[in-house]
């Protein structure tokens, strides 16, 4: 949806591999797809493809999307329908860190466009694109409903709030050093109940 | 005034957890609804406390309420919008992740007195450590019997479901929101019919905010009568502020309603004045989707009264010299804050966040983005100015949704109240905004 970003929206990746969840993950879904009423299993939809996204890869790949399909019972192109119209879905290859950076007016008032700026000179890529090791990947988005603490910037649905152009730095170099190591917030399974 | 309602056991520590918010006086309001009042009697007590919505529009609760089709013999349901995507609102974030348990109170009394048994929070997905703080505390009410079947030993059985969004401020939209929970776009419906008739899977259904649905447990415990002796006039009780910007203590405010605006932006117990001692410029006080006012309109209203914290105060004049009270998102401008590129920066939100199921919306949104981004960077016409008022009149009223009124207004009242800041623009790139950055995007 955004234009001049270089995240194309429409372009779907297929990588012809077989994408599965994990036993656990499957009895996650289960017990989600019971919330809503008997034949209403397409409601499970978002929550499902935050966990798709989360654990198969990061996107959205089309395997992913007809996989999730398959669960739910529903025809590929409901997801897909979706998938494209939500910001939050990933439908090409992220970096390991996505860093999201609000743009919008409160944020900007406060020194966001700055941030910004210095983000993009620190790692020498555009929104969009991502650095050539693969680690961040820069998206502008909009209000994260946190201005008060502004300038904000999400990490992979972590929030980095207070930013200024020396605050990035440090989270970026601290985000280097975690490589390898898992992060410590909690991933969208174990949100639910 | 600083009279706290929602807030006043947001600072006891470990009040998250089920047992310490009980043993504060928590779920007494529940207790006591369940046990001593009929459905009948909660409802009435909502009605009597004047309760308006707290989500933008202030449709009085207990109204709403009494719209819901009780003759239908499907099941009914009650949504907690939690989408809070308004720039400049961030209340309902603060509650949940302070307060989760005053959320399932109201949740809990507000769906006895509608006669519902299934009710989903629908929540921003960017707010996912959200999603597991108000599991927890559902999880916790229903293990002390809150919820689940057959609640306090009563006919009464409820079960609470947290569903996310996944970053789409429309589905902050009643309809868009009903769209997204059955698991497709958010593209609003047409209306009628309302949710009251068909709402999710087609069933009736009340849709409310957070704020409004955790203020009914206030509401019962104190009596609806007692909540509408606090505030003024038609705006009862409190109202939590969201204030950011450029002043000293950016935060959630729970204020009572008819607090001078001039208190609230200048006194220590809330904003604590202009930061860096800078001028106060304008203030968006309802969420970016309301008129923006000049500082002498939003300290005083045009008859010279003193502009107040109410949904009557801040609509006085209208759109002429009036705002609205919206979501409570007050976003405070410094004499530094360049009124053209705000407004373009909104403009590009609402292009971006439109559904794009009508055309002077979607069109229009467009439109006034790109005219505005070549006014602050000095490439307009003088004509550019009136073209975006008309292109704002256009898309106002003529859509399918509020939010091509939400995207109109703001470009309507900054070149209301700021002309001569856009005609200083044409011509000249923006002098205000000395960030010196190459501009990277092309339009
Ligand atoms: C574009 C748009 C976005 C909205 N976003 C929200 C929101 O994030 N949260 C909310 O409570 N209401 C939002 N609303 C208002 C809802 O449509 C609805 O009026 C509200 O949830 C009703 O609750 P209330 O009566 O308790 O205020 C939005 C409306 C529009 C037109
Ligand atoms: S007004 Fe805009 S957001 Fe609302 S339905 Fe029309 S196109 Fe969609
Ligand atoms: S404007 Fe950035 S979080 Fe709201």
């Amino acid at each position: 949806m955004e234009k001049g970003s270089k995240v194309n929206h429409h372009l779907f990746v297929r990588e012809n591999k077989a994408v599965s969840f994990s036993d656990e993950t499957l009895a996650k879904i289960r017990s989600l797809i019971r919330r809503y009423p008997e034949g209403r299993q397409k409601s499970a939809l978002l929550p499902v493809l935050h966990i798709a996204q989360e654990e198969l890869g990061g996107y959205l790949s089309v395997d992913t999307m007809d996989y999730v399909a398959s669960l739910l019972g529903i025809n590929p192109m409901e997801v897909y329908e979706v998938a494209t119209f939500y910001s939050m879905f990933y439908l090409e290859k992220m970096g390991k860190y996505v860093l999201e950076v609000c743009h919008t007016g409160p944020c900007a008032i406060c020194g966001g466009e700055e941030v910004l700026k210095h983000i993009k000179d620190y790692l020498h890529i555009e929104t969009g694109e991502t650095t050539p090791d693969g680690m961040f990947t820069l998206k502008e988005v909009e209000c994260l409903g946190a201005c008060g603490n502004g300038p904000v910037m999400q990490v992979n649905t972590e929030f980095y709030e207070h930013m200024t152009e020396k605050q990035v730095e440090k989270v970026i170099e601290e985000l280097r050093q975690k490589q390898g190591e898992e992060g410590t917030s909690k991933g969208w399974a174990e949100q639910f109940s | 005034m600083g009279r706290a309602i929602l807030l006043d056991k947001v600072n006891i520590p470990g009040i998250r957890a089920f047992e310490v918010y009980r043993a504060h006086g928590g779920y007494k309001p529940v207790d006591k609804g369940l046990r001593e009042m009929t459905a009948a009697q909660v409802q009435q007590e909502v009605i009597k406390s004047g309760l308006r919505g707290r989500g933008g529009a202030g449709f009085p609760t207990g109204l709403k309420w009494s719209f819901l089709d009780r003759k239908s013999d499907k099941p009914r349901y009650l949504v907690c919008n939690a989408d809070e995507s308004e720039p400049g609102t961030f209340k309902d974030r603060y509650l949940m992740e302070k307060l989760p348990h005053l959320l399932i109170e109201g949740l809990i009394l507000s769906s006895y007195a509608l006669g519902v048994k299934t009710c989903y929070i629908y929540i921003r997905g960017e707010f996912k450590y959200l999603v597991g703080i108000l599991e927890t505390a559902i999880r916790e009410a229903k293990k002390n019997n809150y919820l689940g079947e057959r609640i306090l030993g009563t006919d009464f059985s409820l079960e609470i479901y947290v569903h996310p969004g996944a970053g789409a401020y429309i589905c902050g939209e009643e309809t868009a929101l009903l769209e997204s929970l059955e698991g497709k776009r958010g593209n609003p419906r047409i209306k009628p019919p309302f949710p009251a008739y068909k709402g999710v899977y087609d069933c009736p259904t009340v849709v409310n905010n957070v704020e409004t649905l955790a203020t009914v447990a206030p509401i019962i415990s104190m009596g609806g009568e007692t909540y509408a002796g606090i505030g003024t006039g038609k705006s009862t009780g409190t109202k939590l502020i969201s204030a950011c910007g450029n002043i000293n203590k950016p935060g959630v405010y729970e204020i009572e309603m008819g607090l001078p605006t001039e208190d609230f932006i200048y006194s220590e117990e809330y904003c604590g004045g202009m930061k860096n001692d800078r001028m106060l410029k304008a203030v968006i006080p309802g969420g970016s989707s309301v008129p923006i006012l000049p500082a002498d309109l939003i300290l005083n209203t045009a008859k010279g009264q003193p502009r107040l914290i109410t949904y009557e105060s801040l609509s006085e004049g209208e759109f002429e010299s009036g705002s609205m009270l919206g979501s409570g998102g007050f976003i405070v401008f410094d004499e530094d804050a360049c009124i053209v590129r705000n407004t373009w920066n909104l403009t590009r939100f609402y292009r971006h966040e439109s559904c794009g199921q009508c055309s002077p919306c979607r069109e229009g949104t467009g439109w006034m983005e790109k005219i505005l981004y070549r006014i602050e960077h000095g490439q307009g016409r003088m004509s550019d100015i009136d073209l975006l008022v008309r292109i704002a009149k256009n898309i106002e009223g003529n859509t399918i949704c509020p939010l091509g009124d939400a995207a109109a207004w703001p470009v309507a009242s900054a070149i209301r109240h700021f002309r001569g800041e856009f005609e200083a623009h044409i011509n000249v790139p923006c002098t205000m905004y000395n960030g010196q950055m190459k501009e990277e995007r092309a339009l």
